[in-house]
């Protein structure tokens, strides 16, 4: 029996299949019904010390939906963190003001160490390159809509395999299933070794390729990412690797994808993928996006203890 | 009676088996020369194990847990031998725990056991050769990346 009331939600590794399931069809419940009064009377608090609208915007809308309230600093340069305070004591004082925490960082484990430092529930809403779960439980959301089941796809993940969390996330996730994934990049931005290591130890079969067109055909879905220029201290090594992967629909219209075929991206997008694939059938990236909703509803659901299947 | 190229101690502990190389290394994590006591080092003794090997022998020391871990990282061959009144009563060799808190320094600098003044976490996901991932960050550690704090 799976229950989720008071976890914390701050990495995917901390989630057995079953509960990842749990809130997959909670969050497709959401979907169907509104609760707008399941959560009157609670207060969120979300606290974002790294810039982020779309994120921050889609938990307050979550949260409002089911009647909640939130509370939230104007700008990290407003806190007494700039006074040299700490983050334990920081979030120990706001734990007072709230009922559950939604907390960015830019440093690494920073959602982690205040999930061990309070007793509310601490949701992880991205630290530096480490986490994102929540968007993770929206791809795992977006991938079942689409295709019915997790079990046994072939995926494929494009763009940024180095530093991007999603990615990272998403592979570990869909281990479970278990999925074939296929990892195509540029050679300087390849999946970490730990990563791909891990996967193998988990007996997930994968493989890693330059190209796409080579592997296109063979693919269920592919998660195609941005290459994120904040994430290289030189300007050089970004400008080398960007607009290496550009998808149109002239050029998957080209290739022999299944009919199936699905694209997913975390958004925002840069020049990886042309807007002429925005009306295809393979694009489901709006759809993933409008996911954040009814997934972030049923993860604050959850661990609040509102609402159980 | 076999003749012991480094001599015994009454009382104390003595940390056999280690690698020789890392001789120096366990004991300077060991503090021995600040403590004033009686310490016997060898190096480069021949073991069937090891082939070469280093032991040191410290009088009236009862190593910390803290200080077991640490020797487990540098020397995962050690055995440790408590010895009383000439014998050795205990022996046992070094085993890392689930867990190092407050050993190993995460070498992550964007991770925030490097910001707050907290101890470090690290898991051990893999004993030989040893692999750590940061409780905070995630990252995973092993060979030169592991610095001991």
């Amino acid at each position: 029996m799976v229950n989720l009331k008071n976890k914390d939600i701050i990495s995917i590794r901390d989630f057995t299949i079953e509960e990842i399931l749990y809130i997959l069809n909670m969050a497709a419940d959401m979907e169907g019904h509104s609760y707008p009064e399941l959560l009157k009377g609670k207060v969120l608090a979300t606290l974002f010390f790294e810039p982020s609208t779309r994120t921050r915007m889609s938990f307050e809308s979550a949260m409002k939906l089911l009647g909640g309230e939130v509370i939230s600093f104007a700008e990290p340069g407003a806190t007494s963190l700039v006074k040299g305070e700490s983050l334990k004591d920081a979030i120990k004082i706001i734990e007072g003001y709230s009922d559950i925490i939604v907390l960015r960082h830019f440093l690494e484990g920073a959602p982690r160490l205040a999930a061990d430092t309070i007793s509310i529930p601490v949701i992880n809403a991205g630290d530096g390159t480490n986490q994102h779960p929540t968007q993770t439980f929206l791809d795992l959301y977006t991938i079942l809509r689409a295709k019915g089941s997790l079990e046994g796809l072939s995926v494929g993940f494009l763009g940024d395999l180095k530093y991007g969390r999603t990615v990272h996330s998403l592979a570990y996730a869909l281990a479970h299933f278990p999925c074939q994934m296929f990892f195509v990049s540029h050679p300087s931005l390849r999946m970490p070794v730990d990563q791909l290591e891990e996967l193998k130890e988990r007996g997930v079969k994968y493989s890693e390729h330059d190209s796409f067109e080579e592997i296109s055909h063979r693919l269920d879905v592919l998660y195609c990412t941005r290459i994120q220029q904040e994430r290289f201290a030189d300007p050089v090594e970004y400008e080398k690797v960007k607009g290496t992967y550009r998808l149109s629909k002239g050029l998957i219209e080209g290739l022999k994808v299944k009919p199936d075929f699905k694209i997913l991206h975390p958004l925002p997008r840069v020049d990886e993928m042309d807007e002429s694939l925005d009306e295809t059938p393979y694009a489901v990236y709006f759809q993933q996006a409008k996911s954040g909703i009814p997934v972030r509803k049923a993860l604050l659901a959850a661990v609040l203890g509102a609402k159980e299947l | 009676m076999k003749q012991l190229q480094v001599s015994a101690i009454k009382d104390g502990t003595v940390i056999d088996h280690i690698d020789s190389k890392s001789t120096f290394k366990v004991a300077s994590i060991l503090n021995i020369h600040e403590e004033g006591k009686l310490v016997l080092v060898g190096m480069n003794l021949s073991s069937r194990r090891l082939g070469k090997k280093g032991i040191i022998k410290i009088e009236d020391k009862v190593l910390t847990q803290e200080e077991v871990n640490k020797i487990a990282l540098i020397a995962p061959n050690a055995t440790l031998n408590i010895i009383k009144d000439f014998e050795a009563v205990e022996k046992r060799p070094v085993s890392l725990p689930e867990e190092l808190i407050g050993v190993v320094k995460c070498f992550n600098p964007n991770c925030i056991s490097n910001h707050e003044r907290i101890p470090t976490r690290l898991k051990v996901v893999k004993k030989t050769p040893v692999r750590l991932r940061c409780h905070y960050c995630e990252r995973v550690m092993e060979g030169e990346d592991i610095e001991l704090l």
